[in-house]
């Protein structure tokens, strides 16, 4: 049995929500400057310029990149020959949430749904997080965290379609939401897509799938060149960047399938803004 | 072909009816943050018939909720958010005299008709750039429903903020001109 110290979770914690609200990662600043070369519009080009810069100022000045600093979103795999010292892992999750949010200058985001009163003062300062836990073989905990905001979170949808509707539903449903959704997310997009499972679990993959690098290959062959296929039609639309109009409104489109009923054919669309806050680490 | 333009605040009729959809604007002076919780709140005093904690007239509202400023500086970061959940407020403030609105996003009919009927312009500033806008916000200064923290209304002083029509008084709209130029059917 491993022993990881409840503080040192904290710790780990509040590091990458600093980090990540002002660095873009890799993957996703690789693929702007890609859509900045492809574009063919000349007014979402220079848009994408101006999120480029944006970028440098963001990291080089530790200013958050958006102002939507986003809720704090986890899939955390703990192993099962880990013992975590000194709390539970969920509050020091919590806990390090809070501590990067006040430290880092980060937006205070979460409400009560009805009376919007700010739970900073109730519940803690961009308090609960959204934490989904495994446990998994091994004496480690893998934390893959992404600050989700709700400009792109708001034009997510998901259906439980019959089986008769096959690849071609999933792609015409995929199609229309970006298409409805517009300049209003934030494009360009990564678009997750969630298929198969029950309905809550077609939703939670959706959202795993935008926690992917983009650029990243699907390990399943079908799933990759549907991939490619959804791609490329979403970028038919000419949304372009902020809604402006061109010819690089998605960067990736990242699938999760999962068995399902044999009675259903469950679809999630989750929508990422260009802003692809995400990252990984291992304690 | 669009115009650049170097407006200041507050915005009179005859400039904002010269602007077209496409138009690229830089603007200085005052203007005033609020987003969907404050703008309830300023609907319900014209409801009660009391007055808004800013003159209207002429102003420009841009829809934010910036982050906390780290010490030092007057702002966060500052980027717009999405507009149409301000749909259902916006034509009653600009029929009381508001001449800009700053967001992202696409607005309903109700409010591009109200940008016709009574001269008032949408603008579109770049979503996701909260870093580089925030750094054209010279001051910020809480003014009203300080308790909604970063909904609250705020008078901010800014310096060549860079916006682009989408929604002008001729009924134009730079998002469907814009996709109908690169929409492959």
């Amino acid at each position: 049995m491993r022993e990881i110290a409840y503080e040192e979770i904290v710790k780990n914690v509040r590091d990458i929500i600093v980090y990540s609200a002002s660095n873009l990662p890799e993957d996703a600043l690789q693929a702007m400057k890609d859509a900045y070369e492809n574009e063919k519009s000349p007014v979402s080009k220079e848009v994408l310029k101006q999120l480029l810069e944006n970028a440098d100022i963001a990291s080089s000045e530790a200013r958050p990149l958006c102002q939507d600093t986003g809720l704090a979103v986890f899939f955390v795999k703990i192993g099962a020959d880990v013992k975590v010292v000194g709390g539970l892992l969920k509050d020091a999750i919590n806990e390090g949430t809070e501590k990067g949010y006040v430290e880092g200058y980060l937006r205070a985001s979460t409400c009560h749904p009805f009376t919007r009163a700010n739970n900073k003062d109730t519940v803690g300062y961009n308090l609960p997080a959204i934490i989904h836990l495994d446990i998994v073989e091994g004496d480690k905990i893998d934390i893959e965290y992404a600050a989700k905001g709700g400009g792109s979170e708001n034009v997510s949808r998901a259906r439980v379609f019959p089986p008769a509707a096959g690849k071609q539903g999933v792609i015409d449903y995929v199609r229309e939401c970006i298409s409805d959704a517009g300049p209003n997310p934030c494009p360009p997009l990564t678009v997750g897509v969630g298929i198969g499972g029950t309905f809550e679990k077609a939703v939670i993959s959706s959202k795993h799938a935008l926690f992917r690098d983009i650029g990243s290959v699907n390990e399943d062959p079908d799933m990759a060149e549907m991939e490619e296929t959804i791609k490329l039609e979403l970028n038919k639309l000419g949304i372009g960047t902020m809604g402006m109009g061109g010819t690089e409104t998605v960067l990736a489109v990242h699938i999760e399938a999962n068995p399902c009923h044999i009675a259903s054919l469950p679809v999630s669309v989750n929508v990422q803004c260009h802003s692809s806050r995400h990252t990984h680490i291992t304690i | 072909m669009s115009k650049t333009y170097h407006l200041t605040t507050p915005l009179s009729d005859e400039i904002v009816s010269e602007l077209q959809s496409g138009d690229i604007v830089y603007l200085s002076g005052t203007i005033y943050t609020a987003r969907d919780a404050a703008h309830k709140r300023l609907v319900d005093l014209l409801d009660a018939g009391e007055d808004l904690p800013f003159d209207i007239k002429g102003a420009v509202i841009y829809f934010v909720g910036p982050t906390p400023p780290k010490p030092g500086d007057p702002i966060g970061s500052a980027g717009p958010t999405t507009s149409y959940r301000m749909d259902s407020y916006s034509p009653r403030l600009i029929a009381e005299g508001l001449k800009g609105m700053i967001g992202k996003g696409k607005r309903n009919k109700d409010v591009t008709d109200a940008c016709e009927e009574y001269k008032a312009v949408y603008f579109g500033a770049t979503g996701g750039a909260g870093a580089l806008l925030g750094k054209q916000i010279k001051s910020a200064e809480v003014i009203a429903y300080e308790e909604l923290g970063p909904e609250a209304v705020r008078k901010l002083e800014v310096v060549d903020f860079p916006v682009t029509v989408v929604n002008d008084t001729h009924g134009e709209d730079l998002y469907k001109i814009g996709r109908a130029k690169y929409e492959i059917k």
